[in-house]
């Protein structure tokens, strides 16, 4: 293996911590009857995604310059799905470029998998979410991906109708991000709200997380993830140069700093104080809006992607809630579904081509299109599907009793019996 | 028109991927591509607003 190969392993490596994150700011944003069930799930979804993505999803994402299927139209090719065998077939796992791309995306896809727990929290059996990661790692992320990443039609948009560079995502940003988003839109839709969530007169009740030691602490977890995450996706996904690692380390960072102050600043104007779990949000968010962009701009255009996503987060947040009246406890849909789309975004306007390319607006207002279009619409009609053969929400007496106890026959911390009732009457 | 909501959500999908096979110019494509963009914003209100639960019934 070349330096830079172990290198990219090292980043490689990083990418589970992100993982560990997410799950953390879940699991804490949830009730405390059923944080051991968001704990399994977590697990549970990243082991299912890992084996279906090694199955079939590498098949369909395949690697640029790879083996795809195409369909031709206005005199052009729309390179649309990759046509590598099934189960790896052939495919040699040796440290070669091939290969540390087929390991990162296969923990991309657990980490996309994950985001929609976030939403279906308290309320989504722990099969359904299984189900549901298998899809989305065996089919919606590697047909996405595969146009993103694997030299399908979006990365050629540059190339085919001169927009700009083409669709450009070094860390992820709508691959992982927003069609995890979205994943977790069309789970919230499906599930509906918890109950007790929205009274009679159809005002939402606060529900608070219960442990915001838990949350804040998934958030620095969740900082290295997606260090390397970013990093080794613009080596890579887009080519960059491995010294490239350093910007994007900072940009990073940058984005995700003012996402959090700008959060902690407008919590504060309108709440006296600021909110805990919004600001773990707005982190998250600023992390997420940097994927796409954190190795083509600079660390000041970082900073304002993430006081942006910062500002974004907090108010979608509020406006999901209400009057939308969309319950998302782990703000999953804010964070990863307007924060990827605002990442995706923010290439077309902050991004500086070496070679002065224009255009790459045009490119990533179509990739931003394709998302909201197609991926959404996608990933809500296989949801659905699911949920008719095997129902996603569990019993009204599931949820009241709270997840652990009932999916898992224990609960989380039986030493604090904070709901006795639940807990006597079994 | 929850069924709408998507309709309308793929509708302006396809004006998106019809403006960059059929049109020329980056100033088209680009006002077409936005067009199509609208449609979406369109059909994910109307798919979110179907599903908002009636009142009472969360309770």
């Amino acid at each position: 293996m070349t330096p830079a190969s172990v290198l990219c392993l090292f980043f490689i490596f990083l990418v589970p911590l992100a993982a560990a994150g997410l799950t953390l700011i879940n699991a804490g944003l949830g009730r405390s009857r059923s944080a051991a069930h968001a704990m399994l799930a977590a697990l549970c979804v990243m082991a299912v995604a890992a084996i279906a993505y090694t199955l079939c999803g590498f098949a369909w994402q395949g690697f640029a310059g790879g083996a795809a299927y195409s369909l031709h139209a206005a005199g052009r090719e729309w390179n649309w799905l990759a046509a590598e065998p099934l189960f790896l077939r052939g495919r040699a796992v040796d440290g070669s470029t091939a290969s540390l791309v087929l390991l990162l995306q296969m923990l991309s896809a657990g980490l996309a998998a994950l985001i929609p727990l976030g939403s279906g929290a308290d309320r989504w059996r722990l099969g359904a979410c299984c189900a549901s990661a298998a899809v989305l790692a065996g089919w919606t992320y590697p047909l996405f991906a595969h146009w993103v990443w694997g030299g399908g039609w979006l990365a050629r948009l540059g190339v085919d109708y001169g927009a700009g560079q083409g669709f450009l995502d070094a860390g992820g940003a709508s691959c992982i991000q927003a069609v995890g988003g979205l994943t977790a839109l069309s789970i919230a839709l499906i599930l509906g709200p918890r109950r007790g969530k929205y009274a009679i007169d159809a005002q939402p009740a606060a529900i608070p997380g219960h442990d915001a030691v838990v949350v804040l602490f998934g958030c620095f977890l969740a900082l290295p993830g997606w260090l390397g995450l970013n990093a080794a996706g613009a080596i890579l996904c887009t080519g960059a140069e491995p010294g490239r690692a350093v910007l994007v380390a900072m940009n990073t960072t940058l984005s995700a700093a003012a996402a959090v102050l700008a959060t902690a600043a407008v919590t504060t104007l309108r709440f006296g104080r600021p909110d805990a779990s919004l600001c773990a949000n707005g982190w998250i968010g600023g992390l997420v809006a940097s994927s796409a962009a954190c190795a083509f701009v600079t660390p000041a255009a970082a900073a304002a992607i993430g006081l942006v996503a910062g500002l974004l987060v907090t108010f979608t947040v509020a406006y999901i809630e209400w009057p939308l009246s969309i319950d998302d406890p782990g703000g999953a849909i804010s964070v990863h579904a307007a924060g990827g789309l605002w990442g995706v975004l923010a290439v077309g306007i902050f991004a500086r081509s070496p070679d002065n390319v224009s255009g790459q607006w045009l490119a990533q207002l179509v990739g931003a299109a394709t998302l909201i279009g197609f991926v959404l619409p996608l990933t809500y009609s296989l949801n659905w599907l699911l949920h008719r053969l095997y129902a996603h929400r569990v019993a009204p007496e599931g949820e009241r009793q709270g997840l652990d106890l009932y999916e898992l026959g224990a609960g989380a911390y039986p030493e604090f019996v904070t709901h006795n009732e639940d807990f006597t009457q079994l | 028109m929850k069924a709408l909501g998507f309709i309308l959500l793929l509708s302006g999908w396809a004006i998106v991927l019809a403006a960059m096979a059929l049109l020329r110019t980056g100033l088209d494509r680009g006002v077409f591509v936005t067009a199509g963009i609208g449609v979406e914003a369109l059909g994910l209100a109307l798919a979110v607003r179907a599903h908002r639960p009636p009142r009472g019934e969360s309770e």
